[in-house]
């Protein structure tokens, strides 16, 4: 685990130029291909902007679970004897190449703690997150900036947190410091830089240490179990909370932790996929019977749903794990300014109040 | 068939073909399907309320109870209900067609536990499908059950299913009341709501198990009339229905708080799901 190396910083495209002929490469980058404009993790080749100041508009969450994916092919053959008879195939094979993820941040990590629990430790495992997560590298860069809506220590995180990381990328004055920390590979960057002097070293160190510390704000949403029970049928509080909502989807869009996901056959006559694609408990179509029963039929059931799942629900499952990474897209991106740390937050607030 | 089939994928159905069609009622039908596997389905093992999701590729996967009892296995039977778009699809399918099963999937009932005591079910429509999986059971196995009582109701005497096997439940040694929501010519069983039919009933809580399933409306008010005869919350069984995708508690559709109905049910006692009750 020596490998250690420094990337000045008008090396560094040419260093990821290096390194996407090694491994495919995913790095945050603009749609616009400059350095404004929404980003997300996007494939690195030579001529992209890597834009590491900043999270990326989008999470990481596609390149383990994508948007829509394949989970088996099937092709029904007609008997040409007997058209009425069809003889019927399946297929789930796939392919995953190694990728290198480069420039993740702290908070997309412990989100991927999250999808770990709930992909790989159930009674069943999902063979397809599970053959992209090994085959998945982090490099994930020391954060040094916090907007309002950023909130990792409130969520048992932090920006210097390297849970989850197979590298730690810290920018100081001149470049980047790249350390290897785990054992999965360990030399992939050694070929590509110099070891940090001492200086740039110790550098490294007094930033991680100095954020290590970092607090944004009090607040602590762990442990809101029992209160969310409590809280359940508070229809008033779940009203106020869910009262601006316009049921547009965008938290679970953006959310790095949100993982629901629909299953839908698309056919080409006798032959098609049945694929999986990212849904959103928001919508209301989205536990909507045949029967035209809805267990969740209004935003209020709904918002509730939401918030319980991430800070009740996982945490009951996965001894207190949180289903939130404090990143802070949902309330960053939420038309309507609503902020899930206010819902989340005052769970414990009053729940005497109205017996 | 030719398979490129991985192993351990969950996702993944067996291959299945349908062996018989049962007209239910106007918008149910039976199915009897055969895994064509030989030997898994030789070794196919489930609990009575043990569901299944099956495939109609290009149209889609949904869930249904195993109403078959693992005490007859034979075939593995389903009873679907026309509502939507799979089971218009299921409900053209013939024998000799071919589908895909994911089965078994959930709990089941712990009927191990029931042994010894007086039971009671309450169905209504196509809600008696999971309970006849256990009822037959029981009836196959009738000396290690005391009582069983049977209450199941449907709109009118057209809307009951698995009417050709009644007698087999009474000489089988069970007490069945049938009722319809209104008068019907030639109908000469109960009238009435089934929550109304229960109070008139009125079973003894004492060491009774009360196993209900039916529309959520219905469970609404039966549960409310059990507690008014005294049962108690753990006496109380019922099996759900939720939308459902993944089945096998992954997908994050069918939860009922933090329970999964495809994993940690679809049989719950009441006391796990009381607080949740607005979201059955």
């Amino acid at each position: 685990m020596a490998g250690k190396i420094f990337i000045a910083l008008d090396r560094l495209r040419s260093t990821l130029d290096k390194l996407c002929s090694k491994i495919d490469l995913l790095a945050p980058a603009s749609s616009q291909g400059n350095k404004t404009g929404p980003t997300a993790f996007m494939p690195y080749r030579s001529g992209v902007v890597p834009v590491l100041d900043r999270q990326t508009t989008l999470p990481l969450k596609k390149i383990l679970l994508p948007q829509a994916e394949t989970l088996l092919r099937y092709e029904y053959c007609k008997d040409p004897q007997d058209p009425l008879k069809a003889a019927l195939s399946l297929d789930d094979r796939s392919e995953v190449r190694p990728t290198l993820v480069f420039g993740a941040r702290p908070c997309d990590l412990k989100a991927l703690s999250t999808f770990d629990r709930v992909f790989t430790s159930g009674p069943y495992k999902d063979p397809y997150y599970i053959e992209r997560r090994k085959n998945t590298l982090f490099a994930t860069l020391v954060c040094r900036e916090a907007d309002g809506a950023c909130f990792c220590s409130s969520v048992g995180s932090g920006p210097a947190d390297m849970e989850g990381s197979d590298f730690r990328i810290t920018g100081i004055e001149g470049g980047f410091v790249v350390e290897n920390l785990t054992e999965k590979a360990p030399d992939l960057f050694d070929s590509l830089g110099e070891a940090p002097t001492q200086d740039q070293q110790s550098e490294a160190g007094r930033i991680i240490e100095d954020v290590s510390q970092y607090r944004i704000g009090t607040l602590d949403l762990r442990g809101n179990e029992e209160a969310f029970r409590k809280r359940f049928e508070d229809n008033e509080y779940w009203q106020k909370m869910a009262a601006q909502c316009l049921s547009c989807g965008i938290c679970t869009f953006v959310c790095p932790t949100c993982y629901c996901f629909t299953i839908t056959d698309e056919s080409d006559n006798l032959r098609g996929e049945r694929l999986r694609s990212w849904d959103s408990c928001m919508f209301y179509h989205y536990t909507l019977e045949a029967s035209g029963h809805n267990p969740r039929p209004t935003k209020l059931n709904r918002y509730r749903n939401r918030v319980g799942h991430k800070f009740s629900y996982i945490p009951e499952k996965y001894d207190g794990l949180l289903g939130c990474s404090g990143c802070g897209r949902c309330i960053r991106n939420c038309p309507v300014s609503i902020d899930i740390r206010q819902a989340a937050g005052q769970l414990k607030e009053n729940v005497c109040d109205r017996q | 068939m030719t398979d490129n089939k991985s192993l351990n994928n969950p996702y993944l159905p067996d291959l299945a073909t349908v062996q018989e069609v049962i007209d239910e009622t106007a918008n149910i039908r039976t199915l009897r399907v055969t895994l064509d596997d030989k030997e898994k389905m030789a070794a196919f093992n489930f609990r009575p309320g043990q569901v299944g999701q099956i495939s109609v590729f290009g149209t889609g996967e949904s869930t249904f109870v195993i109403n078959s009892p693992p005490t007859r296995r034979d075939y593995l039977q389903f009873s679907v209900m026309r509502v939507g778009e799979i089971t218009q699809r299921i409900h053209q399918l013939n024998a000799g067609d071919r589908i895909g099963l994911r089965a078994p999937l959930g709990n089941g009932f712990q009927y191990e536990d029931m042994k010894g005591r007086d039971i009671l079910f309450i169905g209504g429509g196509i809600g008696m499908a999971p309970l006849r999986t256990l009822l037959l059971h029981m009836i196959d196995n009738r000396a290690d059950y005391g009582d069983i009582t049977a209450i199941y109701g449907a709109r009118s005497p057209k809307d009951l299913c698995y009417t050709y096997e009644f007698e087999e439940w009474k000489t089988g040694g069970v007490n069945l009341v049938l009722t319809v929501d209104s008068e019907f010519p030639g109908w000469k069983e109960r009238v009435g709501f089934v929550p109304t039919i229960l109070s008139q009933e009125a079973p003894s809580p004492l060491n009774r198990i009360a196993i209900v399933c039916g529309p959520p409306i219905m469970i609404k008010f039966v549960l409310f009339g059990l507690k008014e005869l005294g049962f108690e919350d753990r006496q109380i069984i019922t099996t759900l229905e939720k939308r459902m995708k993944c089945g096998i508690g992954i997908c994050g559709r069918c939860n009922v708080g933090s329970k999964y109905v495809c994993v940690d049910g679809p049989v719950f006692n009441y006391e796990q799901i009381k607080g949740m009750c607005q979201e059955l």
